[in-house]
């Protein structure tokens, strides 16, 4: 029976909808019981330190791996059983450059227009050359073009066909601020399209940027939600000291209980605790002249960070 | 779920990557090289003969004369490590088996061979051979001249002593089929043709899927709707064309060069050609699916290579190697290409000839294709 792509929008009720999903390389358990959902039309930025399976996880969903147990569809077909039908349907950006290096620029992105069996070819290859800004060098090979516009062209390429999934592996890792804008930009207007997003990335600005978050360490989810709603699930208080020597009264207040976390930003102190009066005693009895402490909402880098040496606590404790 | 159509092979995806293909095949200088430096310096090197000492040659006896003498010669043969005897041909089927190369000698003794040489006329014994391996004709044919002399030292004696003193009391007759002056590279150079495809298309094949694994570019294509056939046959497809390129370069050489003459129909050379070289394509596509790296992938090119100019009858005389040898030889691809291609452009054996060498080859290339297609991974796993 034909159908076109917004009833398969309709029947299913997530892009991505996936249970319990269990990865082992060997005897080592890289992703644990994933269970993720993501709304048609949401970006979704996947977050968490290196290793912790951000792309086994993304290989799962578009049948590039097998998932030991679990089940789950991406647009409403199933991974286990028709990873053809979701792999025409989505773009995947791989988090290697994973273009051919020997071939132009054109050449690779004709070479995706074939695979995607695309009509007008010609002309939506001339269009991803001029909004990508390469109609000029449209002939170069893309071994000669630098690390963040390879990036820029796997971009282009792996949205050529127009899917209604986008998995984004780091796509804008060593990408500079300007561009990093512009993808941000593009990635809105996609999704007011309907178009739905995973985007593993290791910046808090763009992690902002997503309608919700996912939170993986060692292979675990550990929060997931908005922004606000993962930063208000840890419960956390947070002062933000200025001053001179912040280093010795970091290393202080990292040693005093009740204190959570300590976190330099430059010039600045976080010190955050579960116990807001405690955090409020500790840090003014070690204050020094010319330091002085104001109540900040506890950022998404602190709660993260926070997360993070939770769960390697945890990991700890049961190995 | 929604349904799916289900995967259906496109011509368009299968096109997309044989252009790629031939875009980066002709953008790598050094693969370019090989393709036609490796034939050039394969030809310079191995122009040259192998001396070897071939043994247990089947021959033919086709004898019309039962007496002591000829029971006492043929047992004589038998008895030496040169020859391996059977007197079960007629003398039509004896020789379709030398064309097939079932045999390599047919010794034909007349009726009259006792009488006459009794009588002292001197007569003559046929010996045909195929000579298309020189190397085994020349030690078998000197042996024999060694077991002529002793049996008649043995024979006569008494009142026939006079026949057993040198020279022999009969000549020999030595019919050199197919390659009559005993010309090595008569040999050499049809076998070259198949050691440089193998050699050449099992190599790129097999390093031209393994290069997209270490780069990282497979993960792109699987994570596209492209089909595993439409990668397999789209990568070798170009290689095929390659691989014939190659056949007609030897060729032209052989012609031009090496005057070495094409016996048989050109057609018949470029069929089995082209069988042996899918069958090569098939193997280079089994060793990449196993290899997980370039580097493997190009041990594993070699240690297949290897069995396959020993033990082929491409370096020694197949019938010269010890049993097991021969058995290993019996399963690679190279030992029947080399006997088609011989048998094809010395001796211009017809297609109903081939097929006893065809098959086997066929068998070859069917089951790696089930082994490659078996191992081929279409996940990351
Ligand atoms: N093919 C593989 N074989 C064995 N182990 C693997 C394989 N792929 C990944 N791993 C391991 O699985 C874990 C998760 O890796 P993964 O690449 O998914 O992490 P990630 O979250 O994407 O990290 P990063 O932020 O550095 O990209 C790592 O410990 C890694 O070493
Ligand atoms: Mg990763």
């Amino acid at each position: 029976m034909p159908h076109t792509e917004s009833t398969v929008a309709m029947d299913a009720g997530y892009a991505i909808d996936v249970h319990g999903l269990n990865k082992y390389f060997g005897d080592k358990h890289v992703v644990k019981d994933l269970s993720l959902q993501v709304e048609y039309g949401q970006i979704m930025g996947f977050l968490g330190p290196n290793g912790s399976g951000k792309t086994t996880a993304i290989r799962m969903l578009c049948g590039l791996l097998t998932p030991d147990s679990g089940e789950g569809s991406c647009l409403g077909y199933d991974i286990r059983t028709q990873p053809e039908a979701i792999k025409s349907r989505i773009g995947y950006m791989t988090q290697r450059f994973s273009y051919w290096e020997d071939l132009t620029i054109r050449e690779n992105l004709e070479f995706i227009a074939r695979i995607y069996e695309l009509a007008h070819r010609k002309h939506l290859v001339d269009e991803a050359l001029e909004k990508l800004g390469l109609s000029t060098r449209s002939s170069q090979l893309a071994r000669e073009l630098s690390g963040g516009w390879k990036q820029r062209l796997a971009l282009a390429a792996c949205t050529i066909h127009s899917p209604d999934l986008l998995l984004l592996d780091e796509p804008t890792a060593g990408v500079d601020p300007s561009a990093r804008r512009d993808f941000w930009d593009e990635l809105h207007a996609l999704s007011s399209r309907g178009i739905s997003v995973l985007i593993s990335t290791h910046y808090m600005d763009e992690a902002q940027r997503c309608h919700s978050l996912a939170y993986l360490a060692y292979g675990s989810l550990l929060a997931h939600g908005s922004a606000e709603e993962i930063i208000a699930q840890q419960h956390l208080h947070t002062l933000h000291i200025t001053g001179a020597h912040l280093s010795t009264l970091e290393h202080t207040l990292r040693e005093t209980d009740g204190i959570a976390q300590t976190v330099m930003y430059g010039n600045d102190l976080h010190v955050s605790s579960l116990d807001p009066l405690a955090l409020e005693r500790s840090v003014t009895a070690h204050l020094t002249s010319g330091q002085s402490a104001t109540p900040i909402p506890t950022s998404l880098e602190d709660t993260f960070i926070y997360l993070m040496q939770h769960s390697e606590d945890n990991f700890d404790a049961i190995d | 779920m929604p349904s799916t159509n289900p995967p259906h092979f496109s011509w368009t995806r299968w096109w997309a990557i044989v252009l790629k293909e031939i875009i980066q095949l002709k953008r790598d200088r050094i693969t370019f090289g090989m393709i036609f430096g490796i034939p050039l310096m394969q030809l310079i090197l191995f122009g040259f003969a192998i001396n070897t000492d071939p043994k247990h040659l089947p021959t033919a006896i086709i004898s019309d004369d039962n007496s002591a003498v000829t029971r006492s010669l043929i047992s004589a043969m038998a008895h030496s490590e040169y020859f391996a005897i059977d007197t079960h041909y007629t003398s039509a089927e004896a020789l379709a088996a030398l064309r097939r190369g079932d045999v390599q000698f047919v010794l034909t003794i007349t009726n009259n061979f006792t009488a006459k040489l009794l009588r002292g006329e001197r007569p003559t014994i046929l010996l045909e051979a195929d000579a298309t391996d020189p190397t085994a004709t020349g030690v078998a044919l000197s042996s024999l001249n060694g077991i002529l002399q002793t049996v008649a030292r043995r024979e006569f004696h008494g009142a026939l002593d006079y026949l057993a003193r040198p020279p022999a009391p009969f000549d020999i007759i030595v019919h050199r089929r197919y390659n009559p002056e005993g010309i090595t590279q008569y040999n050499i150079i049809p076998s070259l043709i198949g050691v440089l495809l193998t050699l050449t298309l099992t190599l790129m094949t097999a390093l031209g899927i393994t290069r997209e694994k270490e780069h990282g570019t497979m993960e792109n294509i699987l994570a596209t709707p492209t089909r595993p056939l439409e990668i397999l046959t789209g990568k070798i497809a170009p290689y095929i064309l390659i691989g014939l390129l190659q056949v007609s370069l030897i060729l032209l050489a052989a012609r031009y060069l090496f005057d070495v003459p094409i016996v048989g129909s050109l057609w018949l050379v470029y069929l089995v050609a082209l069988l042996f070289i899918v069958v090569n394509l098939t193997v280079g596509i089994a060793i990449s699916s196993v290899a997980q790296n370039m580097f493997q992938g190009m041990q594993m090119v070699f240690f297949y290579f290897l069995p396959n100019i020993m033990l082929s009858g491409y370096m020694f005389p197949f019938r010269g190697m010890p049993e097991w040898a021969q058995v290993v030889g019996d399963i690679l691809p190279l030992t029947y290409f080399n006997r088609l291609i011989r048998g094809v452009m010395l001796k211009g054996t017809s297609l109903p000839d081939l097929t006893q060498n065809l098959w086997p080859l066929l068998l070859i290339g069917l089951v790696t294709l089930l082994a490659a297609s078996k191992l081929y991974r279409q996940t990351l796993d």
